[in-house]
């Protein structure tokens, strides 16, 4: 790399990959041949860089320059511009939403300021389908350091007094869970690398395997030094097609450096990795589950005890690790435990990779420390509500995370905290919710995924939340009673309570913490037929507002009902039993004369 | 042995370690309702995948419930079963199972012993809490030969999976789908007669609800019965007389031969004959092939096939028929007692009643519902007319008495017509495994050395043991025998026997778990192990109090060699009482 003045790092995720990316890799290769700077300036592919409601994302190096929403044809001006006359395109530098100026670098960008990247260390700065970058950053020095200085139970120990728990979702520390594998004796063992990323609109495990997937062989072959395991697994959904082949040219790469194979560094540890294809089930991410789909059985999952580090794959002891929780693993022992634990609370140390997502101006991934509040994600990370709108609620932890509402905002985030107020960590979505989403439709929203997951094992799951679902469907129709919410509450504890795994035991958290918080709301559904949010379509009313409405007909040409009746040039009115809430003419009307209510006419 | 001690409902329990709950609580006299739990230790059938959540208790320190099938005691552990918390969850869990199952229980076949509707009745269910017009899962009906799939029944207790994968290996069963729409089906969601399925009814016989029920030929047989022009003949199988006594709430073991035949013959049968007459009507003919094969292995025969696998068991051939096309020949010929006595019935009978074989409705009792299947094989068939009509099950013959407001418990005892209605001790232990071939030994020993046996009992081919093998000494010739029942353990053995490590001459093997016993067409044992063991023993009981016990010693098999037959395998049998296998593996 030294040779270079320049660095032009270009987001190869699959993001920004659907926004042409590679176009422009080719474009601004293209130019600065044409311009005799191929000497000067390297481009390259990177992984993520999080900030994907603004990409394809172009960052140079080394001022830190970083170019939002590129074109193709953008490719041209920033070579000429940037790289021959070292003039920034001003055009495409970010734009702070606030202050509405160009924010020259990413070092000044309210999104980045807080993060603490330690997972996500290397996604957006080197070229995942290069070892020899990842050997630059340190990669497999943490290895070469395990097997080395330390024994697998010293080796452990780092890890235990590093306080990291399971980032996939349980939180379990992931210390103990190495020392019981490690402890269970026989003549096989196995790593799982646990890649079945399966929430809507999470994608960290994507994008770490996208960007950095060295690192989850280097923290998987340690893992199988500590626990005595000299096979690993990725169980991975066949719907990450980059990320598989990103990992299948790591593997093969490190293969080719004696990374894995027999006789690591010179050492007796042995190592090699296969990739396992998920079909896309939900519940797959669930370790037995898991487990029983990788041996060719039915993906559901079974009673634990036995846990996998007793009898895992092939009833062997297994030790299933997520992807994010594998990627803190090197940079553990390089930079020791204190170091790790120094970050985060009492009880959740480290950092946490959020997927931000929904009515917020930042949507993309990020990578804060544990104790951060949600306003703090929110409102400086995430960069506010689009369109100035109204906070109304946030759901963390995936379809099986809770909604939580203002008043949790100050809340510090980490595993206990968020159990505490009813949602949890989860694999780290985060879906903010504006004035206009009714919490009603949103708890059906989310059952909806729930009950087309449920794997049909357990009754409470495979029933329950079909029923959970209708009721919820019933209210946003207007058709529900107090009693139906009432059904509700009971069938969502009983679900919670006698549901097999992680799946049934979490679904109905969105209804209770729903119903917890935005009580009224079911109340006005229920009572008043009234969805306030004016987001339930069956229960969605239009009104003529009579000062406002000129008379001018456009609005009863577009009813397909005739519900709506009036004079030219008199103020018109919507005959509400004749309506069928199409919202034709509230498009069509050019003077804001129509409007849904917030409160039943 | 290593013992903890645990609290449960305030009483103290001491169990052995790696107890369930479940047990645990039972061995206190506390029976935690359950539905999906299973536990049939006798034969080794256990099921618990923990997905009704009926059986689930109160642990203290736990958050959520715990499914007590499922859940290992340990030192301490506080356990309440009935507390508010569980009652609630309990009954809110069994609503949503009846929510998504039909309510049509008056006319579900598995009426009375359904144990999805015990359980309603004992958790006081009145109203179904659920959305008005909730959707049901719902799927299409697969008629079999043997077996009817009604999978809007289904609760997804997979005791039925279970069985066919695990313990019969056969893999015709298993859940598809996901979700609501999870049922447990054959692969595709095709029809039970184009899976491998053998027909075997282990299903059915472990399905709590009616999803899984058998093909209910009762009123057929009514109809045949009030038709003038047909002469009826009912043959009952060995296990059905040990078994059927339960259905009318005799203690299981008892035996009813006696009440059985009264009862045939009270419904209006013409004749009630035995099929333990066609059992020793097999020894004599499987025992004569085997010891012709034994004869030429002796002389140095290189191409003769060895071990003889028995014939009798219809899931057996159906098996072997499915897996092992490359072996078609080595099992022995000769048909199952069921088709023998219908070919001798069809035309040896016919021809001394003096009535045409269309004339003649051939019905079977047995334990068994691969013999509805076995019956309606092309090969059994003469000009498209069966030899055996209709094949009920021991279940219901039951129905059948009952619908005739029979008094079971008090009828008299009667004997069964002649001619064939004669039978063996040889015969009757047809009915459980190890049977036939103690039955085929008996005959075999004698007719090959020429003595008489110096005891009749073979104790060593006696047991529930999944695979046994024994020698048995033919007077210095030693005959290497094994047994197996349970379709996953004659797996295993023929297995053993392609991989060289069993040396076997002959091999009897049973589908069903304990033999005909055990058979798909029993009264339901609803998981218990004290019935099938008092069946078990009957059986015995029953062989050791009758006169004759060698099949070759029944006067009227001497008769019917004599007067129709010639000699086993003569050309008349090979006609009559043998048959031919098909390669079923690719269709």
């Amino acid at each position: 790399m030294a040779q270079y003045k320049m660095h032009l790092l270009v987001c190869g995720g699959t993001g920004c990959r659907s926004s042409e990316s590679d176009l422009i890799i080719e474009n601004l290769q293209h130019s600065l041949r044409e311009k005799g700077l191929e000497n000067d300036a390297q481009v390259i592919k990177t992984g993520c860089f999080g900030f994907c409601e603004q990409g394809p994302i172009v960052k140079v190096l080394p001022d830190n320059t970083f170019y939002t929403g590129v074109k193709p044809a953008d490719a041209a001006e920033i070579v000429a511009e940037h790289v021959l006359k070292g003039r920034k395109v001003e055009r495409l530098l970010y734009k702070d939403p606030e202050k509405q100026m160009a924010v020259s670098d990413s070092k000044h960008m309210g999104f980045y300021r807080k993060q603490i990247r330690i997972a996500l260390r290397n996604c957006g700065f080197i070229d995942p389908e290069n070892i020899d970058e990842y050997i630059a950053r340190d990669g497999y020095a943490a290895l070469a350091k395990v097997l080395e200085e330390m024994s697998p139970e010293q080796a452990i120990d780092v890890i235990k007094q590093s306080g990291l728990r399971g980032r996939g979702g349980g939180g379990f520390p992931t210390g103990l869970k190495w020392e019981i594998a490690g402890k269970n004796k026989a003549d096989q063992k196995y790593v799982v690398c646990n890649a079945d990323e399966g929430d809507p609109g999470a994608f960290m495990d994507r994008s770490i395997l996208e960007g950095d997937p060295h690192s989850i062989i280097e923290a998987m072959s340690i893992c199988g030094y500590c626990i005595g395991a000299t096979k690993g697994l990725v169980y991975i959904r066949a719907e990450y097609p980059l990320a598989i082949k990103r990992l299948q040219i790591a593997i093969e790469q490190a293969r080719n450096y004696g990374l894995l194979g027999e006789n690591i560094l010179g050492s007796k540890h042995s190592f090699d990795i296969e990739l396992r294809y998920g079909a896309g089930a939900f519940v797959c991410g669930e370790e037995t589950a898991l487990i029983h789909s990788m041996e060719g059985k039915r993906g559901e999952p079974t009673v634990k005890p036995p846990f996998p580090a007793e009898s895992g794959y092939l009833e062997k002891p297994t030790n299933v690790n997520n992807v994010e929780t594998l990627a803190n693993i090197p940079a553990i022992y390089l930079r020791g435990h204190e170091w790790f634990a120094s970050i985060g609370t009492a009880k959740s140390k480290g950092t946490k990779v959020f997927a931000l997502a929904g009515k917020i101006n930042n949507v993309g991934l990020i990578e804060v420390p544990m104790g951060i509040t949600l306003r703090e994600v929110i409102f400086e990370i995430g960069g506010g509500i689009k369109d100035g709108k109204k906070f109304k609620a946030v759901q963390t932890g995936g379809p099986s995370g809770g909604c939580l509402t203002e008043k949790h905002l100050d809340t510090p985030i980490d595993f206990d905290n968020l159990l505490a107020v009813g949602s949890m960590m989860g694999s780290g979505g985060m879906i903010v919710m504006d004035e206009d989403d009714c919490m009603v439709a949103v708890a059906k929203f989310y059952l909806e995924f729930t009950v087309e997951e449920s794997c049909g094992k357990c009754a409470p799951c495979r029933i329950g939340n079909k029923r959970l679902h209708e009721l919820l469907d019933k209210i946003t129709l207007g058709k529900g009673t107090e009693e139906d919410i009432e059904q509700l509450r009971n069938l969502s504890v009983v679900i919670k309570d006698t549901a097999l795994c992680g799946l049934g035991q979490t679904s109905p958290n969105p209804v209770l913490s729903t119903l917890d918080n935005f009580a009224d709301e079911y109340l006005a559904h229920v009572r008043d037929q009234h969805c306030p949010a004016g987001q339930c379509k069956a229960l969605r009313q239009y009104l003529i507002l009579a000062d406002k409405c000129v008379g001018c007909t456009a609005c009863t040409k577009v009813c397909p009902t005739g519900a709506i009746a009036g004079e030219k040039r008199q103020a018109h009115l919507i005959d509400q039993a004749k309506c069928i809430r199409c919202g034709a003419c509230i498009e069509k009307c050019k003077f804001s004369a129509i409007i849904i209510p917030s409160t039943k006419i | 042995m290593d013992t903890v001690k645990l609290t449960i409902d305030n009483k103290e329990v001491v169990v052995s370690k790696g107890t369930t709950v479940h047990e645990a609580a039972k061995q206190v006299g506390i029976h935690i309702p359950k539905l999906c739990y299973m536990n049939l230790e006798l034969l080794g059938l256990e099921n618990k995948p923990a997905g009704c959540r009926i059986c689930v208790v109160e642990q203290e320190g736990r958050r959520n419930l715990a499914p007590s099938c499922s859940t290992t005691c340990t030192e301490g552990m506080v356990i309440k079963t009935n507390t508010p918390r569980v009652l609630n969850a309990r009954k809110t869990v069994l609503e949503l199972l009846l929510s998504d199952h039909p309510k049509d229980c008056l006319i579900c076949p598995k009426s009375g012993r359904c144990e999805l509707q015990d359980l309603a009745v004992q958790l006081g269910i009145r109203e179904i809490h659920s959305v008005e017009n909730a959707e049901m899962s719902t799927y299409r009906k697969d008629h079999s030969p043997s077996i009817i799939r009604d999978m809007d029944k289904c609760v997804m207790c997979r005791r039925c999976e279970m069985i066919c994968n695990n313990v019969q290996t056969v893999g015709a069963l298993s859940a598809v789908n996901r979700g609501f729409m999870s049922v447990v089906a054959p692969a595709f969601e095709q029809d039970l007669k184009d899976s491998p399925c053998t027909f075997c009814g282990q299903c059915v016989a472990v399905c709590p609800t009616g999803a899984l029920t058998e093909v209910d030929q009762v009123q057929k047989v009514i109809r045949a019965l009030t038709d003038k022009t047909k002469t009826v003949v009912v043959q009952t199988a060995p296990a059905v007389r040990v078994a059927l006594g339960e259905e009318f709430g005799m203690a299981p073991g008892t035996i009813v031969t006696g009440k059985m035949v009264a009862a045939l013959r009270g419904m209006g049968f013409k004749y009630v004959f035995d099929t333990d007459f066609a059992a020793d009507l097999t020894i004599m003919e499987e025992g004569t092939e085997l010891l012709d094969r034994i004869g030429r292995y002796l002389k140095g025969d290189k191409e003769v096939k060895l071990p003889i696998l028995t014939s009798c068991c219809p899931a057996w051939v159906n098996f072997f028929e499915h897996n092992y096309p490359d072996m078609l020949d080595v099992p022995s010929t000769a048909r199952s007692p069921q088709q023998m006595f219908g070919s001798i019935a069809k035309t040896y009978l016919a021809d001394k009643l003096g009535i045409k074989r269309e004339d003649m409705i051939v019905v079977s009792v047995m334990p068994c519902l691969a013999k509805k299947y076995e019956c309606q094989r092309d090969e059994f068939k003469v000009d498209g007319n069966p030899d055996v009509d209709y094949a009920i099950s021991t279940r219901e013959l039951a129905h059948l008495i009952r619908e005739a407001n029979i008094d079971f418990k008090t009828l008299p005892d009667q004997d069964f017509d002649k001619p064939m209605g004669e039978s063996t001790g040889a015969a009757v232990i047809f009915g459980t495994t190890g049977g036939v071939i103690e039955a085929a030994t008996r005959t075999a020993y004698e007719v090959f050395t020429g003595n008489k046996l110096p005891r009749i009992d073979f104790q060593e081919l006696r047991g529930l043991e999944g695979i046994r093998t024994a020698t048995v000494d033919f007077n210095g010739t030693k005959i290497n025998i094994g047994i197996a029942h349970k379709l996953g353990n004659a797996r295993k053995l023929l297995d053993g026997i392609r991989s060289g490590l069993y040396n076997l001459h002959a091999i009897e093997i049973m589908a069903c778990p304990g033999g005909c016993i055990g058979g798909g067409g029993q009264p339901l044992h609803h998981g218990k192990s004290d019935v099938i063991q008092a069946r078990f023993d009957a059986i015995y009981r029953e062989d050791a109090a009758k006169p004759i016990r060698k099949s070759h010693e029944n006067p009227d098999i001497i008769k019917l060699y004599e007067e129709f037959l010639g000699k086993p395998l003569s050309e008349k049998s090979h006609h009559l009482l043998h048959t031919h296998y098909f390669d079923k593996k690719n269709k």
